[in-house]
């Protein structure tokens, strides 16, 4: 088996973003790290939204990223710490849209190690220099400078090691134009792992330490340790110089610290959520922070890991400062990072969920929350000091964009339960109270922005600005069988008669003329509308109509009946002349075309006709050899539709293209081919198809460059991304016939009619696969499970340090007895984003819930109480009741995370009632360990308790246990079968495969894995192939020999595997390894599937980081040998941006073995044309051929 | 490589490499050494540190944070050493 890997959604999680003048221009963009991804988004000032410009690979883990810029400088540039074991720094070219690698340093082994830099990147705020340090140990500082060419240079790194000591956080110290210094929180071990009595470690400090960096002297110096908090977790940089007193604030566990070198220390608590469960042993730490400075003032937002965000505040006079304030400000999403845009903005880069981009309509200095300052805590102990804010709704600021992110997905099913063309992913996704349950559906989500309805079925719509330099369009022109309405476009959309455009007859075309003329083309003639209302008439000749018409802003063809071609061209005068012959196609004319005038010239060059007889032909425009036959392109079936269109998908030159003739078919395919735009040649043909119905084309903008809606059966787009050509459909209805759309309301829109009603809506979010529907869960969803007969899903939900309902009563009602008194609106706030208030550890919050994927509801919820939580879930058909299905699920009570244990696990049988909306239990089990997998088989259940694996069969009061095999080594989490055989995977020790024999009732482990494997989640190819990923984010193939899969199933008796003596430790037989890859995320499901109508089937993965990515097996050695060499050659040519090799990244902890990394290869598209050349030639192919062998790949396959 | 040289070239590796053996390594130096490590490796790699995120529902900076504090003394107390 030989595997090709392909990406469908890159990671969603952000783990740094970065805020800054990337481009060099006024507006400032944001770069995010997706861990393995880079992206850049812009946030639109007036609309604020989010828009993604560029998104690139770098096959490597992003672990830190700080924007740069030298002192007097106007661009930032990107510093990237990876684990490349290199300091990479990047610049963002716009013009060409993508990152460059200015300089790549080496200074360490590759990988995440505790000594190799990486984690930490901290700058010096003036922009001189750089630190990148390791969680130990190591830290390295790079001087930045600028040469005579005013490019950026690097120096050789120096060193400011010390050893035995671990690092929490690093930054780079305010401090003027003074040295540099940089501050890094750090604990000494080094006494605490000699002394065994204890007292060294009771006595370890952690200790502010500065850093200084002598750029007189080149070297870097130990200039100030103090000791701080023991449990002080972040540092943030307090502005100096001129801007204010240097320093850094120490957040630790309850309060916040101001300390610098000669300053007096200033502590202040951080306040605490006013709620009646909480605990108030519980430390509360900050998370994430921003400082903004604007105007000589500043200001810090720092976020609690319950999601409060503070706004901090210094006094000071002179450098010196007084006091630290801080104030409850609002409550926003947990972040990995905050970021403050100048145009008032707050992007929340959420660690869980979906990131939001906030805008700010206040800064919180005036309103009536309490603010607790400094000045009031000189003397006491603030670990014993209370101080309490009520949280409540957003106050200062309001939301203005989300992106969404399935972050964390923690399990997934592919299935098609709507019938449509491809199957939908339903995945659980999200931690606690912010949970979801997501229904994934390909195709790009529309923003519908007005329907109304017309006075009967309209045929056709367009719209047409007044002049050609209009920036918006003035009328909507619909067409009837027998009538044409004219609609003007302003506040709102009326009917207008007075427009010169002929109202008592079909329209077959409209179109903006010249500077400011209109054309209306109607079957029996055209319509020249001049701009002082002047109409020139052109009629056709005898009783011929004409059937089609095809027009630009200076040609016009037309088609009559029985084949004859009739074209105009306007003249300076702004006259539309006749030429003088006509062409006679030998067939009826279906469909015409002509593109867009090229930018400086007359004429478009080329008309395709389209003909009954199966064929499309390209007839030249210029004036030697006008309406002569260039080229012919023989088709399947006979074409309902042409666009000629220039595509912006050549990423080096923003203002040029490729020119594409679109043919949509009659039989609902899509062909795309190249017009070559001297000779008027068809070359390099990729078709698609679309669906049921012909497809129709129509030329539309998609941020301002062309693009093409083909609908079908479903609607379709074709537009550029990232200069990447893609073809994706819209998640919207079929509709008949569409038309760009611009007005001051809707910048760039599309107005389309389906029936009889007409649309207005806008593509957004470009660039994304699936588009998404969302039902809100409770706790953390653990798995799932698909009723099949009522088609609702099972989910199963349970949640660590959290007070289940009962609890939170029980709580409350002591707390009360108590003479404890609150107010209950406390309790009343949303935990979406509020959270659930946490209990103790030890504590679970779980239950099991029934949804109905097609309504969005919950059809029904069982709480479990008596602080059980649930694991696993499982329907089985038990032999004696084979007309019914039952649930099982598996629950532990008091469940403990390390060491796994539990006072007592449960297996709960319960019955579907109410059409399958509700759950009726039928009995509980107890056992002695967590039930972490569950499976029915052959009319029983197998489950894995712990380490044992037991069938049951059903009873009247209970789960009747019948065969136990307790040979697996440490816990069982997934479970197979097929036939007799079963198999079985550990959490540490990969794969078992067992055998029962039923004759004797035993269960009977034959082979196992030579690798031990963390396991997290598998799925069964074949009898004896199973596909799986581990927690280290690999992905792997194991296969049974097939000679000892047949030996095991031929033994009629089954002694002789049951006295086989075992082989290395474990069971006598062992599977091989046949594919090994590292992908880069934890794989949380993996199925075996097809994603589109009539494609081969593969595999499709979800990874914890919201990605989701397919595994396509090759069918040919040659398909083999050409992307293995494409690879090579990518990998030598193609460098990844954070410097980490390719095939090192891919084998990170075993060789990769029979895969190709398809998105690696898919970079060629990204590849200069001289690069693209050269491996062409190396691979004796056209750069076109590998560009259509790599796209047929994902085509083919998935999208 | 010649045997006076060995000795000097061992120092240096266990000088620039925290954590290389040495033959008086004992078993619990060794243990602290692959909890370190470890804990090193899961704060490093966001996947690894999302999952146990998700698993102990606390925050992703509150996991690091407790890791690097686990780094100090990640299997209790050293044992005495039998000169």
């Amino acid at each position: 088996m030989f595997l090709y890997n392909l990406t469908l959604q890159p990671p969603t999680t952000i783990n740094v973003a970065v805020v800054g003048h990337f481009s060099g221009t006024k507006q400032q963009e944001i770069v995010v790290s997706r861990v393995t991804r880079l992206e850049f988004l812009r946030a639109d000032p007036n609309s604020g939204k989010l828009q993604t410009l560029l998104t690139h690979d770098v096959f490597g883990i992003i672990r830190s990223l700080t924007p740069f810029r030298l002192t007097g400088g106007s661009k930032d540039y990107i510093i990237v710490g990876s684990d490349s074991g290199r300091i990479v720094i990047l610049e963002y070219n716009p013009t060409k849209n993508k990152f460059d690698k200015i300089h790549q340093e080496t200074f360490g082994k590759s990988g995440c190690r505790r000594i190799v830099p990486g984690q930490y990147l901290a700058v010096d705020p003036k922009g001189r220099s750089v630190m990148i340090g390791a969680i130990e140990k190591q830290k390295l500082v790079y001087i930045l400078n600028r040469d005579s060419a005013a490019n950026l240079t690097i120096s050789s790194p120096l060193e400011a090691h010390k050893s035995h000591t671990l690092v929490h956080h690093c930054i780079g110290l305010d401090v003027g134009f003074d040295n540099p210094v940089f501050a890094c929180l750090e604990v000494d071990y080094s006494e605490a792992d000699l002394d065994h009595t204890g007292e060294a470690f009771n006595n370890t400090e952690k200790m502010l330490t500065y850093y200084e960096l002598d750029l007189g002297l080149n070297h870097v110096v130990r200039k100030w340790s103090d000791p701080v908090d023991a449990r002080a977790n972040m540092l943030f940089a307090v502005p100096g110089g001129n801007d204010g007193p240097s320093g850094v604030l120490v957040c630790s566990e309850n309060f916040i610290t101001y300390k610098h070198q000669n300053a007096s220390e200033l502590r202040v608590p951080i306040p605490r959520r006013r709620n009646p469960l909480e605990d108030p042993s519980r430390g509360l730490i900050i998370v994430a922070g921003v400082m903004h400075k604007m105007k000589g003032v500043f200001f810090f937002l720092l976020q609690s890991e319950e999601g409060d965000i503070y706004k901090v505040t210094l006094d000071y006079e002179d450098d010196k400062v007084k006091a630290i304030k801080i104030k409850y400000f609002d409550t926003v999403p947990i972040a990995a990072s905050l970021c403050i845009l100048r145009a008032g903005f707050l992007f929340v880069a959420a660690e869980f969920g979906n990131h939001r981009l906030y805008s700010f309509t206040s800064l919180g200095d005036d309103n009536d929350e309490p603010e607790w300052s400094s000045e009031n805590f000189m003397d006491t102990d603030l670990n014993q000091v209370s101080a309490y804010f009520t949280p409540r709704e957003l106050q200062n600021l309001e939301r203005a964009d989300e992106l969404e992110s399935l972050n964390p997905l923690i399990d997934a099913k592919v299935l098609n339960l709507t019938d449509d063309d491809t199957p939908q992913l339903y995945t659980l996704c999200g931690r606690g109270s912010g949970s979801t349950f997501r229904i994934l559906r390909h195709g790009l989500e529309v923003s519908e922005m007005a329907v109304s309805e017309l006075p009967g079925n309209p045929n056709a719509v367009w719209t047409t600005k007044l002049k050609s330099d209009d920036e918006f369009d003035a009328y909507i022109i619909v067409s009837f069988v027998n009538a044409t309405l004219v609609l003007s476009i302003g506040e709102t959309v009326e009917e207008v008669t007075d427009t010169g455009f002929l109202a008592t007859t079909p329209t077959l075309d409209v179109h903006q003329l010249g500077d400011d003329a209109l054309l209306q083309i109607y079957p029996q003639g055209l319509r020249h509308i001049r701009a002082d209302r002047r109409v020139n008439e052109w009629k056709t000749p005898g009783n011929r109509a004409i059937v089609k018409a095809t027009t630009n802003k200076r040609q016009v063809v037309i088609a009559l009946t029985g084949g004859e071609l009739v074209y105009f061209e306007l003249d300076n005068q702004g006259q539309l002349n006749e030429y003088q012959e006509r062409k006679e196609m030998t067939a009826n004319v279906q469909c015409l075309s002509i593109g867009e005038v090229p930018e400086g010239r007359q004429r478009s060059r080329f008309l395709a006709v389209g003909c009954d007889d199966n064929a499309v032909r390209i007839l030249s425009l210029d004036p030697d050899n006008t309406l002569e036959v260039l080229s012919t392109q023989g088709l399947s079936a006979p074409p309902q539709s042409l666009s000629i269109i220039e595509m912006m998908d050549i990423g080096t030159d923003a203002s040029h293209g490729t020119l594409y003739l679109n043919i949509g078919l009659q039989n609902g395919v899509l062909l795309r081919t190249v017009l070559d735009t001297i000779t008027g040649a068809l070359t390099d043909t990729r078709q698609r198809f679309l669906g049921a119905r012909p497809v129709k084309l129509f030329q539309v903008k998609i941020q301002g460059s062309p693009a093409v809606l083909a609908l079908s059966s479903r609607p379709w787009l074709s537009y550029t991304f990232q200069s990447r050509l893609h073809l994706t459909p819209l998640s919207y209805d079929m509709l008949e016939y569409g038309s760009n759309f611009t007005s001051p309301q809707v910048p760039e829109g599309i107005v389309a009619i389906s029936a009889n009603t007409l649309r207005i809506f806008a593509v957004e979010k470009l660039g994304t696969v699936f588009n998404q529907a969302t039902i809100q869960l409770k706790y953390t969803p653990r798995h799932f499970i698909l009723h099949p007969i009522s088609r609702n899903f099972v989910v199963i939900e349970s949640e660590h340090n959290t007070f289940s309902p009962a609890e939170k009563e029980k709580t409350l009602e002591a707390k009360t007895k108590n003479g404890f008194q609150f107010d209950p609106k406390l309790l009343e706030l949303p935990p979406e984003t509020f959270g659930l208030p946490k209990a103790e550890h030890g504590k679970w919050a779980s239950c099991i819930r029934v949804i109905n994927p097609f309504q969005g509801e919950t059809m029904s919820l069982v709480e479990l109480e008596d602080n059980e939580a649930a694991f696993s879930i499982a329907t089985v058909n038990f032999h004696g009741h084979s007309n019914e299905l039952f649930l099982v699920v598996g629950t532990a009570k008091d469940a403990n995370l390390a060491p796994r244990t539990c006072s007592a696990g449960y297996l709960h049988v319960y019955q579907f009632v109410d059409e399958g909306n509700s759950l009726k239990l039928v009995h509980k089990t107890q056992c002695d360990d967590i039930p972490l997998a569950l499976l029915g088989f052959q009319g029983r259940l197998i489950a894995g308790v712990g380490k044992a694996l037991r069938i049951y069969d059903m009873g009247k009061r209970k789960l009747l246990r019948k065969c136990e095999s307790k040979a697996i080594p440490n816990c069982i989490v997934n479970l197979h079968t097929q036939g007799n055989r079963i198999i079985v995977c550990d959490m540490q020790e990969s794969v078992h495969y067992a055998s029962y024999r039923p004759h004797d009732n035993r269960i009977i482990i034959f082979a196992d894995d030579t690798t031990p494997r963390w396991i997290t989640t598998t799925t069964m190819i074949d009898y004896d192939t199973l596909a799986g990923g581990d927690k280290f984010g690999n992905f792997f193939i194991d296969r049974l020999p097939a000679e000892t899969s047949e030996e095991v199933d031929e033994d009629p008796t089954g002694n002789k595997i049951m006295y086989e003596k075992g082989y290395l430790m474990g069971a006598p037989h062992k599977v091989s390894m046949i594919v090994h890859y590292h992908v880069g995320d934890i794989i949380t499901s993996l199925h075996r599937t097809t994603l589109v109508a009539g494609g081969r089937e593969i595999l499709t993965y979800t990874g914890i980081m919201g990605s989701i990515g397919v595994f396509v097996p090759f069918l040919t050695r040659e398909d083999i040998e050409f992307f293995q060499t494409l690879e090579m050659h990518m990998r030598n040519e193609a460098a990844p941006l954070a410097g980490r090799d390719h095939l090192q990244y891919r084998s990170f902890y075993a060789p990769v073995k029979s895969m190709v990394d398809g998105d690696l290869c898919e970079q060629y598209n990204l590849l200069p044309m001289d690069k693209k050349r050269m491996i062409a030639e190396e691979l004796d192919r056209t750069p076109a051929e590998i560009q259509k062998k790599i796209e047929d790949m994902r085509v083919m396959a998935a999208f | 490589m010649d045997r006076f040289n060995l000795n000097s070239q061992l120092e240096h590796l266990q000088s620039k490499y925290v954590g290389t053996g040495h033959a008086d390594t004992n078993k619990f130096e060794w243990l602290v050494n692959q909890h370190r490590d470890s804990y090193a490796s899961y704060i490093g790699h966001h996947a690894l540190i999302s999952y146990f995120s998700v698993a102990q529902n606390e925050c992703i900076a509150r996991v690091k944070f407790e890791f690097i504090e686990k780094m100090l003394q990640p299997c209790g107390m050293p044992v005495p050493r039998d000169e």
